[in-house]
């Protein structure tokens, strides 16, 4: 069964509907909720039918696109994206959910949404460097008209910045990844776009430095690395709930997902020599989102710098080169999805009743809307990662990893915990507690559908938190060898002859014939 | 002796056929009084219709690569980009009907006019003669100079007026070109300009100063800086429908003779002219983008963005050779249909004469029409070269083949001038969707034009999603005889 073409394009099944202008609102929530639980019934399929022994990839589907330049629709998944296909399939719903109060053009948002998923998707599982850059690219239209249409003040700034800073990093990778094409054709005597023929290639020293920074800048602008990240607090602001959520849960991931799969891949030597470099902008990034963080007034933007915090660990773990670090960074990814896509969710349900953002305005607020406020608290205590709740487990990791590769890194991505428990918490206590404010006495809790966007978040945070071993191990076989294959070569400083990356090759991919584990 | 050479008619049959039928659409109407204006439309593209089928007839044939004693090329080169000259005449014709019908200034000549400059289009794109591509050259200036002019309001006139005459400067330097290309090496067929220069150690001096004549020529027509002067006043002033028309088929045709003759007849001269072609592309994608950024006008705004895809087009043919002619020929196709498409929104939201050309004008139009919107949003992606659109396959095509070649610091500067470009693109878009309307406006609800602006619609995502549609073709195309 082709179970990965079925989660990508499943959702773009909703739009025609959409389109009719007779459709309702209400008809077109339901409609686009229910072919997202349909798509998310299908990503369980998948991850069902993953074999989690296995390191190589898995399901892949190939059809030839354009044969004369070597392009081919070519998807697969292995440890870490197929985690990233089933958070996204849980977080879209999720979103919808959160998007139910929204009145303005619903048929356009419902349909821009479901187009969103599918690039999403397919971006998480192409093999093939352009038909990811494609969906890479696809993102931006979608998001870019999702902030500007339906979001807050500053939207239209917001939004352009967005398209352009992401479109600017993604520029770089177009040529990188071009190049790497022409090698293919002077090496193999055929151009090629897929990622398990490139990783052969010999590159010079010098030609993978440049392309590793090349591709590099491109993610990091995605993930974002300090200094890449000044689009990210005006766009998770201006965005409307749904866009956060989607932005933060999953669009963000794009960043490191495309590290860890192209720039490990197929620059293992330049990984390596960038990787201190790296790791100290993950640095900078944890405690200077954390110390902006702090400082926010605005509680939105708060949850913003925060991700700018969290998503720095998730950078340091990948380039900790450690196992642990990578499958910490992996399971990071999924949890950073999972609490910051809550805590925008809580948010954006506090904004609908107090049409507020300001911490100073809010206070007490746990009297009048106890769910509210627990909802809250859980994603916070999550975030800052309180043991039994799934951050602490990625957190553990990508610390443990980083004392094995730098002592100093370790304690610095300490203090990013510490801060992180007193932004989040101050936040809490200042929004939530203290004597309660005349101005918001009438409001009201947390509805039916707020509480079915909720629980099942707080569900799989608790879930991961207490028994991280099913998604540990399915992650833990593609860590260690893509670890395995940025430090074979260690010893060798003359570049990086084929002959080299071909023995060390059998022991990460399977050879192609045996490539197709999929059930039939 | 004169030798009288063989008449092929075939080789020529669809230029045959559109100066014969350009000429009985001129005579009917003056004949037949009462006749319809949509037959006069239908006439026409029953001609177009005709040199399309002329024109498929050519694709397998095999034989001598010229025919008419040298003068003009058989090839699948020719025959592809003819093809996609006549699908935009098609659309011109059916977008120009609908616009001198609505501002009342029909005329006749119109048709007659589209299907000459489609003529000489189509024989530049296989000139095999020096004298015979400035022949072509003419014919096509010719009527495009008559057509912008052919509206009454003031700028219709200037723009005319304006492309007139520089564009008489530059036949006079491409006429130049030609003298010193057969001073050089004695003689104006591409193929033995090709090998006299082969090996040639004396004159080359005097052939270089001939190459660069007629890439002025060449770079006066496709609208490439430091050339590019004339093309904001143009776009902005012909007719709606003129400018769509012209834009897109110009474009076509300059390149499609610009690659024959740097690849025939220059080949020798390949490293010679790379350069020349490298900082002319560099210079149109910068300079295009930037301008094009403090533009009000949307159609001044898309004539600068021509300028800087004329740049795009330019990365491709440095690479020279098919990789580079491929990477040409399908931006080109990708290019053609987004800006006929582009125009052809333009033309229909400014609703009878230029009233409501000002990027204002498009505030609130995500409202107003959804359907002109989101056609316009669509080709603007694909300017932009935003995937799914034919675009982004395009701009992937000519990156790819200037980084085969070694030039990644162009498709570098490409691709930075593309996300520049990309501002003023997404300006529209968010003056459309994210703006409110001012005012009630009319749009233009007539179905035919609708019809023709979803054509290339269509076109530019099939091409975006489906590139291995043409690139068969292509492929097969890429290859040049002579």
């Amino acid at each position: 069964m082709p179970w990965l073409t079925i989660v990508i394009f499943l959702p773009l099944v909703g739009i025609p509907f959409l389109l009719w202008r007779g459709l309702s609102d209400a008809y077109a929530k339901w409609l686009t909720l229910s072919v997202m639980l349909a798509d998310l019934a299908f990503a369980v399929g998948a991850l069902a039918a993953f074999d989690q022994s296995a390191s190589g990839y898995q399901l892949v589907e190939q059809v030839e696109w354009v044969s004369s330049v070597g392009l081919s629709y070519l998807v697969g998944v292995d440890g870490f994206s197929i985690w990233l296909v089933v958070l996204s399939a849980v977080m879209f719903p999720i979103g919808v959910l959160s998007a139910w109060g929204v009145t303005h053009r619903v048929r356009e948002l419902m349909a821009l949404t479901l187009g969103l998923q599918t690039v999403v998707i397919g971006a998480f599982c192409a093999l093939d460097v352009l038909l990811f850059f494609v969906f890479f690219e696809a993102l931006l239209f979608p998001m870019f008209l999702i902030i500007g249409i339906w979001g807050s003040a500053r939207r239209v700034y917001a939004s352009v910045k967005f398209f352009l800073y992401t479109m600017l990093g993604s520029a770089f990778i177009l040529v990188g990844l071009l190049y790497l094409w022409a090698q293919a054709s002077q090496q193999f005597g055929q151009g090629s776009f897929d990622i398990r023929l490139l990783e052969q290639l010999s590159l010079s020293v010098g030609e993978q430095r440049w392309l590793f920074l090349a591709f590099f800048i491109g993610f990091a602008v995605k993930v974002p690395v300090f200094p890449l990240h000044t689009w990210l607090p005006d766009a998770h602001t201006e965005a409307p709930t749904l866009g956060s959520i989607v932005l933060a849960a999953l669009l963000l991931k794009a960043g490191p997902y495309g590290m860890l799969r192209f720039n490990l891949d197929l620059f293992p030597e330049a990984a390596r020599y960038f990787a201190d470099a790296i790791a100290v902008l993950a640095l900078i990034g944890i405690v200077y989102g954390a110390i902006v963080a702090m400082m926010q007034t605005d509680v939105k933007r708060l949850v913003a710098y925060s991700s700018v915090s969290h998503m720095g660990f998730v950078v340091l773990g990948i380039f900790t080169l450690t196992s642990e670090g990578t499958s910490g960074a992996v399971i990071q990814m999924v949890n950073h999805g999972l609490s910051t896509g809550l805590l925008f969710l809580v948010v954006g349900i506090l904004y609908e009743r107090t049409h507020t953002r300001e911490i100073a305005d809010m206070g007490g607020l746990a009297r009048v809307t106890p769910g509210i406020a627990a909802a809250f608290l859980v994603a916070s205590l999550s975030s800052i990662g309180l043991p039994g709740l799934n951050n602490f487990i990625g957190e553990f990791l990508v610390i443990l990893g980083a004392f094995g590769s730098n002592r100093l890194f370790g304690a610095i991505a300490v203090t990013g915990v510490v801060l992180g428990a007193v932004y989040m918490l101050w936040a809490y206590q200042r929004t939530f507690e203290g004597p309660p404010v005349d101005r918001w006495r009438g409001i009201r809790d947390v509805l039916p559908r707020e509480i079915a966007a909720i629980v099942p978040i707080v569900a799989l945070m608790v879930v991961i938190g207490v028994y991280p071993k099913p998604v540990l191990e399915r992650i833990d076989p593609s860590a260690s060898g893509v670890v395995r294959w940025v430090r074979a070569v260690e010893t060798d400083q003359e570049g990086l002859p084929g002959g080299i990356r071909a023995e060390v090759q059998p022991s990460y991919r399977p050879p192609p014939e045996a490539q197709t584990v999929g059930p039939g | 002796m004169i030798t009288t050479p063989q008449i092929d008619v075939v080789a020529i049959g669809p230029e045959l056929v559109l100066v014969g039928s350009a000429i009985v659409v001129l005579l009917v109407p003056v004949v037949w009084r009462g006749l319809a204006h949509v037959a006069v439309l239908g006439l026409s593209l029953a001609g177009v219709a005709g040199a399309l089928v002329a024109s498929v007839l050519l694709w397998n044939r095999e034989g001598e690569p010229t025919a008419l004693a040298g003068a003009v090329a058989v090839d699948r080169f020719g025959v592809v980009v003819r093809l996609l000259l006549l699908v935009i005449a098609a659309i011109g014709l059916v977008y120009g009907h609908h616009y001198f019908e609505r501002s009342d200034e029909w005329r006749a000549e119109f048709y007659a006019l589209v299907l000459l400059a489609t003529s000489g289009m189509t024989l530049i794109a296989v000139a095999a003669d020096l004298i015979v591509v400035f022949l072509a050259l003419e014919i096509l200036s010719l009527a495009l100079y008559v057509m912008t002019g052919l509206s009454s309001r003031l700028g219709s006139v200037e723009g005319a007026m304006k492309y007139f005459l520089l564009g008489a400067f530059s036949s006079a330097f491409f006429l130049f070109g030609v003298a010193m290309a057969y001073g050089a090496t004695g003689s104006t067929s591409l193929a033995s300009i090709s090998r006299a220069l082969a090996g040639a150690t004396e004159g080359v001096a005097l052939a270089l100063a001939g190459m660069g004549l007629l890439a002025v020529g060449f770079a006066f027509k496709v609208s490439a800086v430091p050339f590019h002067m004339w093309t904001p006043d143009v776009y902005q002033g012909a007719p709606t429908a003129v400018t769509a028309y012209m834009s897109a088929a110009t474009k076509v045709a300059g390149f499609a003779a610009l690659i024959r003759v740097f690849n025939v007849a220059l080949q020798p001269l390949a490293w010679d002219w790379r350069p020349l072609v490298w900082a002319l592309a560099a210079i149109s994608v910068v300079v295009g983008s930037v301008l094009a950024i403090a533009q009000t006008d949307i159609k001044r705004m898309l004539a600068y963005s021509s300028i800087s895809h004329a740049g795009f087009v330019l990365t491709g043919v440095v690479a020279a050779g098919e990789t580079g002619i491929r990477a040409a020929l399908f931006y080109l196709a990708a290019y053609a249909f987004t800006v006929l498409g582009a125009f052809g929104v333009v033309m229909l939201v400014s609703a009878r004469g230029e009233l409501r050309t000002t990027l204002a004008s498009y505030r609130g139009l995500g409202r107003r029409s959804p359907l002109l919107a989101a056609l316009l949003a669509l080709f603007l992606l694909s300017l932009a070269g935003i995937p799914p659109t034919a675009g982004f396959v395009a701009k992937v095509y000519v990156f790819g083949a200037a980084v085969d070649v070694g030039a990644w610091p162009l498709a570098l500067v490409g691709v930075v001038a593309s996300v520049v470009a990309a501002f003023f693109y997404l300006r529209v878009i968010v003056l459309m969707y994210m703006q409110e309307p001012e005012g009630v406006a009319e749009t233009d609800e007539t179905v035919l034009p609708r019809l023709a602006v979803s054509v290339p619609a269509f076109a530019v995502l099939a091409l975006g999603v489906f590139p291995g549609l043409i690139a068969g073709f292509l492929d097969r195309a890429a290859v040049l005889r002579w």
